[in-house]
């Protein structure tokens, strides 16, 4: 069952599924039009000089369609395509989106973006940082204009460095179980602090800092997904025509919501004893129960529904 | 990187009223292919960017054979490779046939 | 330049600006005629986690919500956010979001944002600070990055020498001042042997109502596509939704 009590739908894997197959398979069958498509072989050009290959679209996918027969503008990220990073062209069509729902009332006053990213394209990283610095700012100002604007993370490369802060200003995030988000990742943390600090290479312990089902119980998404197109799909038409106002008292209740989380958890030396802290029963089971007990179990959990951002 | 240009005479032209379509992605071992009706219909062009260098033969070889098989007539082909190996350029090249051939405009 | 000296250049009529636990800056100065400018910041290179965040983050709120038109300053010299397992376990994205947003909200409210950066300035923490306000000034000797080179050369896996080569080429990729100014994302760089304060003024009088740095990148030849690309997008959003 998904949160909206639903049965999940069979359907293609989100984290296996490139951008277009998602896009493809969220939206209502046909109705996606993309904006500066392949064709216009819109690609960076910054690329070649290390040697690496272009893309057509540069990894990042801009557009508009219909979700349960209701218009949408969309964005996508290609997570194998340079780590789905930000650049200088995929972080500018992006801007480009937001900015035209912010400016044009007429066009959807809903954005989907569909998150796969490791953060700023290193290759590129004064473009793509200031792309998201400029993305952030564009998607505040679409927000108080009236948009709403939908994070969905269930991607390979997941929602970090920058990805992770974008996600973040939206009005609203959908993760499922794979979809990771986060600031640095684990191998730059090892890297740079020590393997004490952070082994990037113990998978669970990595999921069970980053992923998707600490992000819900800890109230870092706003709604669980299982990892196929089709709950992504309802997870966020469940979402749509929910998002609050961007205002003082939105980011009032964001703040109270995040200043109560480092005092209820900022004790905890790890995500168990977090779920513990939540009221969870029995903690380590978190991590292998199905989809529909994790669903039950984020009901019960307090705070998990506090979703201003 | 690397960039070829190839000219075909083909039999005739892919059928369907696709305009353009794009199949595969710019991965490690992985390509992404343009397809693009554009050129008369005896007619293909592919150009191939590649960051792996010395395999102009096996372009050829791949892109000929694939040019034979599928007599993709009308097509512009534009190719943006991750390092794929032949089986798999092959692969998307018939896949991005199929998908001009089933969608429509 | 020292902070200290920063500080005292920048108010003359004087401030209470402090740094205090964790190096956060918080503060007022007197700008000449007594009008305020509202102080938050973070210094001496320290590393922004979801401890500095909150502090912060409030002040910039309470700002807000007092309303009138106070300018504020966001003064940063930050290696970038802090990387343990403890502030990614809580979510920083969200609380380095959070301030950027408090920030954007000032912004929005009546109260102009100035970002300075003088010292350092890195990646997430950069995001929700200085380039989360409406014009972002610098000071020369300021080291703005994404990350720098031997970092680079480890995660790109690419020689250092060749990036260190390729660094003298393109302002889209190298770190430091003279790249970030060069791609809009700084818009201008103060002359410390002027005053401060006038400075400051002349900054304050020119502050874009809207975001610029896409153009100012593509005027100063930093950042050639995005300004276009952004439009073309938006244009043909337009079109569609005429169509």
């Amino acid at each position: 069952m998904s949160e909206t009590g639903r049965p999940f739908a069979a359907s293609a894997s989100w984290f296996l599924s490139t951008a277009r197959e998602r896009l493809a398979k969220l939206l209502d069958a046909g109705s996606f039009t993309e904006f500066v498509p392949p064709s216009e072989r819109v690609q960076s050009p910054h690329l070649a000089l290390f040697d690496l290959p272009a893309a057509f679209d540069d990894g990042m996918i801009v557009g508009c369609g219909r979700l349960g027969g209701k218009s949408v503008l969309v964005a996508a990220q290609e997570g194998q395509f340079m780590g789905g990073t930000f650049a200088e062209v995929s972080g500018a069509k992006l801007l480009g989106l937001i900015r035209a729902a912010r400016d044009d009332e007429k066009l959807p006053r809903t954005i989907l973006l569909l998150l796969d990213s490791g953060g700023v394209r290193l290759q590129e990283a004064n473009a793509g940082e200031l792309a998201v610095a400029e993305v952030m700012r564009a998607i505040v100002e679409a927000r108080a204009a009236g948009v709403a604007v939908i994070a969905l993370v269930g991607g390979r490369a997941g929602a970090f460095g920058g990805a992770g802060l974008t996600a973040a200003t939206c009005s609203a995030i959908v993760i499922s179980e794979q979809g990771r988000t986060g600031v640095t990742g684990p191998e730059v943390i090892e890297t740079n602090k020590g393997v004490e600090e952070f082994d990037s290479r113990d998978k669970a312990l990595v999921w069970s800092v980053t992923g998707g089902r600490t992000r819900r119980l800890i109230g870092g998404a706003d709604a669980y997904a299982e990892d196929t197109v089709a709950s992504f799909r309802e997870a966020t038409l469940a979402l749509m025509g929910k998002a609050r106002p961007f205002d003082l008292a939105t980011l009032r209740a964001e703040l109270a919501r995040l200043a109560g989380r480092v005092g209820r958890l900022g004790g905890c030396d790890s995500a168990v004893a977090m779920w513990s802290a939540l009221g969870v029963a029995d903690p380590r089971a978190t991590a292998d129960m199905d989809d529909p007990a994790f669903v039950a179990l984020v009901a019960d959990v307090k705070g998990a529904g506090d979703d201003a951002r | 990187m690397e960039n070829l240009k190839l000219r075909f005479t083909t039999r005739g032209p892919i059928p369907g009223t696709a305009r353009s379509t794009i199949v595969g992605v710019v991965a490690s071992g992985n390509l992404e292919v343009l397809l693009e009706r554009v050129l008369d219909q005896n007619e293909c062009a592919v150009e191939i960017a590649t960051p792996v260098r010395g395999y102009d033969d096996v372009w050829k070889a791949v892109v000929a054979d694939f040019v034979e098989r599928a007599s993709p007539g009308g097509m512009r082909i534009s190719i943006n490779d991750g390092g794929a190996r032949p089986d798999t350029v092959a692969l998307r090249l018939m896949q991005g046939v199929r998908t001009m051939e089933a969608g429509d405009e | 330049m020292t902070l200290d000296e920063i500080l005292a250049g920048l108010f003359p009529s004087g401030h209470d600006v402090v740094v205090g636990p964790g190096k956060l800056l918080l503060g007022t100065g007197r700008r000449v005629g007594g009008h305020a400018v509202e102080v938050i910041g973070i210094a001496e290179g320290e590393p922004l986690g979801i401890d500095g965040v909150l502090p912060l983050a409030e002040r910039v709120l309470d700002i807000a919500a007092a309303g009138g038109d106070a300018p504020m300053l966001v003064v940063v010299d930050t290696q970038g956010q802090r990387m343990a397992r403890r502030d990614e376990m809580l979510g920083l994205n969200e609380y380095l979001a959070h301030l950027a947003k408090c920030l954007l909200l000032a912004s929005r409210s009546g109260h102009p944002t100035i970002g300075l950066n003088y010292g350092r300035a890195a990646a997430g923490a950069f995001l929700a600070t200085a380039l989360a306000t409406d014009i972002l000034v610098a000071l020369p000797g300021a080291e703005p990055a994404v990350m720098d080179l031997p970092s680079m050369a480890r995660v790109t896996k690419l020689p250092q020498e060749k990036l260190e080569a390729l660094s003298k080429t393109t302002p889209v990729f190298a770190p430091g001042l003279d790249s970030m100014t060069k791609v809009g994302a700084v818009t201008q760089v103060w002359d410390p042997a002027k005053p401060l304060d006038v400075q400051l003024e002349a900054t304050l009088a020119t502050i874009p109502a809207h975001d610029v740095r896409d153009a100012l990148g593509a005027e100063r030849g930093g950042r050639l596509l995005a300004a276009g690309i952004a439009r073309r997008v938006a244009d043909q959003a337009g079109e569609y939704r005429r169509a």
